[in-house]
C-alpha cells in the first residue's frame, strides 16, 4: 500500500527551480532515502512533504492526505527531526519530550506515559531530568528523534540524522533507526553513503532539483554500471569516476 | 491548550537562563538603587527633584519592561536558527499559537517585574499607594510594544544582531528618550521634541499618572504607546506569518 504518492512536486523561488517536477511512490513501512549533493533539493522536498512551505507546482498525498489540500490533517499523521538539532536548550530531557506530545494533541498523563516510553525505546533513562544543552550531540540526536515519533506518526522525515556524530553515536542511532523500519514510513536524507545503504531499502537521486534515479543500491550499480552505491552517486549525480 | 503549553515552554527557556533575571530584575533594582542614593546626597537647598523616588520609581519600572524586547527576540532568533521552530512548524500549530504563546509569558513576566519594582521603590520611601496596582496594569501594554519589536528581529536576525539591537541600542534609546536618566526639559529642543514623538517617554509618563492616581492623564500617553503597539506588533505578526509559509521575507 503506497503511503506518498509525490506528482510533479515543484519548488520555485524566483527563477531557481529547487524541486523540479518531482513524481515517486513510497510505500507504507519503507524507508525511502534521498541522496544528492548541497543543493540538490532533499531538504527542499522534505520541507514540502511536511507542509513547512507550500509547492509551487504538483502535489503529495500523505496516507490520503493532499499537502496543498489539507496540510493539517498531513501535519497530525507525519513529524519531522530537522537537520540541526532542534531541541529546547533549556528545558530537560522529559520536558521536551512531554512538550511535543502536548502540543500534538496529548493530554498530561498521556504525555508523561509517552514521555517515559520514548526515552526507554531510546536509552534516554539516565538523562531525563538533565536539560537538553548539557546533553553530547549524540545524545542530543537521539532525543531529536524521539521528539520526532512521540506523536507516534505514519510518516517521518529524517533530514541528516547522523550529521556530525562520531562513528559510535552513529551506530546506536542506525540501531534506532533499523527498530522503527517497517512500523513507520521513514524519509532520510543523507550525505553518508554508507548509512544510506545500510538502513534503506530504496535510494533516489537528486541532482538539481530532478530525480534522476530510483531503486536499490543494486538497481542503481546495475543501471550505472558500477561497483557500489558511491561510485553510481558520482556518476548519477553528474561526476567523474 | 496548545497555547499554554508552548507559554510554558517559553516562560521556562527565559527565566532559566540567569542572565536574563539579572537584567529583568537587577538591573532596574540597582538603578534605583543608584538613584536614591543620588538623590539622598543633593542637599535640600539645591531644590532638585529630578532624583525623588516618586519619579524614578515609574521610570525604573517602565525602563525595565525594554528588556523583554531582548528576551523574545533573542528567544525567537533562537528557535529559528537551532530549528527548533522548523520542528513547531511542522507541527498541528497556528501562528497565532506562537504569536500569542512568545507574548503571555513576558506579559506575567512585565506584570511580576514591575510589583517587585514597586516593592523595592516603597523600601527606598515610596509612599505605598492604591494606584499601584493601576501602574502595573500600564506595563502590560508597554510590555506588548516591547514583545513586537523583539519577535519583528527576532523573526529577521539572528541571536547576536537581535542582542545587538534589543539589548545595547534599544536599552539605550529608551534610556535616554524616555527622560529617565536626564528630565527632557533639561535637553529641551529638538532631542525633546523626537522624545514626545517616540514611544518611551510616553511609557514612563502614563506610569507616573496611573501612580499618581490621574488615570484620564494615562490616556494621551497610553495612545501613542497602543500606536506604536499596532504598527509593531502587527509588523512582528506579519513577517513571522511570512516566515512561517516559508516564505522569504
Amino acid at each position: 500500500m503506497s503511503a506518498i504518492i509525490i506528482t510533479d512536486l515543484t519548488k520555485k523561488y524566483g527563477t531557481l527551480t529547487a524541486v523540479d517536477h518531482l513524481s515517486l511512490t513510497i510505500e507504507k513501512g519503507e524507508l525511502f532515502s534521498l541522496l544528492g549533493m548541497n543543493g540538490a533539493g532533499k531538504t527542499t522536498t522534505i520541507k514540502m512533504l511536511s507542509c513547512l512551505i507550500p509547492p509551487t507546482e504538483g502535489d503529495a498525498v500523505m496516507l490520503g492526505d493532499s499537502i496543498r489540500e489539507n496540510p493539517n490533517a498531513v501535519k497530525q499523521k507525519t513529524n519531522i527531526s530537522p537537520q540541526e538539532t532542534a531541541v529546547a536548550p533549556n528545558l530537560t530531557v522529559r520536558e521536551n519530550l512531554e512538550f511535543i506530545a502536548g502540543i500534538y494533541g496529548q493530554n498530561a498523563e498521556a504525555s508523561v506515559k509517552s514521555a517515559k516510553e520514548m526515552s526507554s525505546r531510546f536509552g534516554l533513562d539516565d538523562v531525563l531530568g538533565n536539560k537538553a544543552r548539557t546533553l553530547s550531540g549524540g545524545m542530543q540526536r537521539r532525543l531529536s528523534i524521539a521528539m520526532a515519533l512521540i506523536s507516534d506518526p505514519q510518516i517521518l522525515f529524517l533530514d541528516e540524522p547522523t550529521l556530525g556524530l562520531d562513528v559510535i553515536a552513529r551506530r546506536e542511532l542506525w540501531a534506532s533507526i533499523r527498530q522503527l523500519k517497517k512500523q513507520v514510513t521513514i524519509i532520510l536524507t543523507s550525505h553518508y553513503l554508507e548509512e544510506v545503504e545500510a538502513l534503506s531499502d530504496r535510494i533516489g537521486v537528486m541532482t538539481k532539483g530532478k530525480l534522476v534515479a530510483v531503486g536499490t543500491t543494486a538497481d542503481l550499480t546495475a543501471q550505472t554500471g558500477t561497483g557500489n552505491l558511491e561510485d553510481a552517486f558520482v556518476v548519477l549525480s553528474g561526476g567523474v569516476l | 491548550m496548545r497555547i499554554l503549553l508552548f507559554a510554558r515552554r517559553n516562560t521556562k527557556e527565559i527565566l532559566r537562563d540567569p542572565i536574563n533575571l539579572l537584567f529583568a530584575l537587577g538591573f532596574p533594582l540597582i538603578l534605583l538603587f543608584l538613584f536614591s542614593v543620588i538623590n539622598s546626597a543633593i542637599p535640600a537647598e539645591a531644590k532638585n527633584d529630578m532624583f525623588i523616588i516618586t519619579k524614578t520609581a515609574p521610570g525604573m519600572a517602565t525602563f525595565g519592561t525594554v528588556f523583554f524586547a531582548l528576551f523574545s527576540g533573542v528567544l525567537l532568533a533562537k528557535d529559528r536558527t537551532s530549528s527548533f521552530l522548523m520542528r513547531l512548524f511542522a507541527a498541528p500549530m497556528t501562528s497565532m499559537d506562537y504569536i500569542i504563546g512568545y507574548t503571555l509569558p513576558i506579559l506575567a513576566m512585565a506584570a511580576i517585574q514591575s510589583i517587585i519594582t514597586f516593592s523595592a521603590a516603597v523600601l527606598l520611601g515610596l509612599p505605598l499607594s492604591v494606584y499601584m496596582p493601576g501602574a502595573v496594569l500600564i506595563m502590560l501594554p508597554i510590555a506588548v510594544l516591547y514583545v513586537g519589536v523583539g519577535l519583528l528581529c527576532g523573526s529577521l536576525l539572528n541571536e547576536k544582531a537581535v542582542s545587538g539591537i534589543c539589548g545595547a541600542l534599544l536599552t539605550n534609546i529608551a534610556g535616554w528618550f524616555s527622560g529617565i536618566w536626564i528630565p527632557l526639559d533639561l535637553i529641551g529642543g529638538g532631542f525633546k521634541k523626537a522624545a514626545e514623538v517616540l514611544p518611551f517617554y510616553h511609557g514612563v509618563e502614563a506610569t507616573k499618572q496611573a501612580l499618581a492616581g490621574d488615570f484620564a492623564g494615562t490616556i494621551p500617553h497610553l495612545a501613542v504607546v497602543l500606536g506604536y503597539v499596532v504598527v509593531f506588533y502587527g509588523l512582528a505578526i506579519i513577517i513571522f506569518r511570512r516566515k512561517m509559509r516559508g516564505d522569504k521575507a
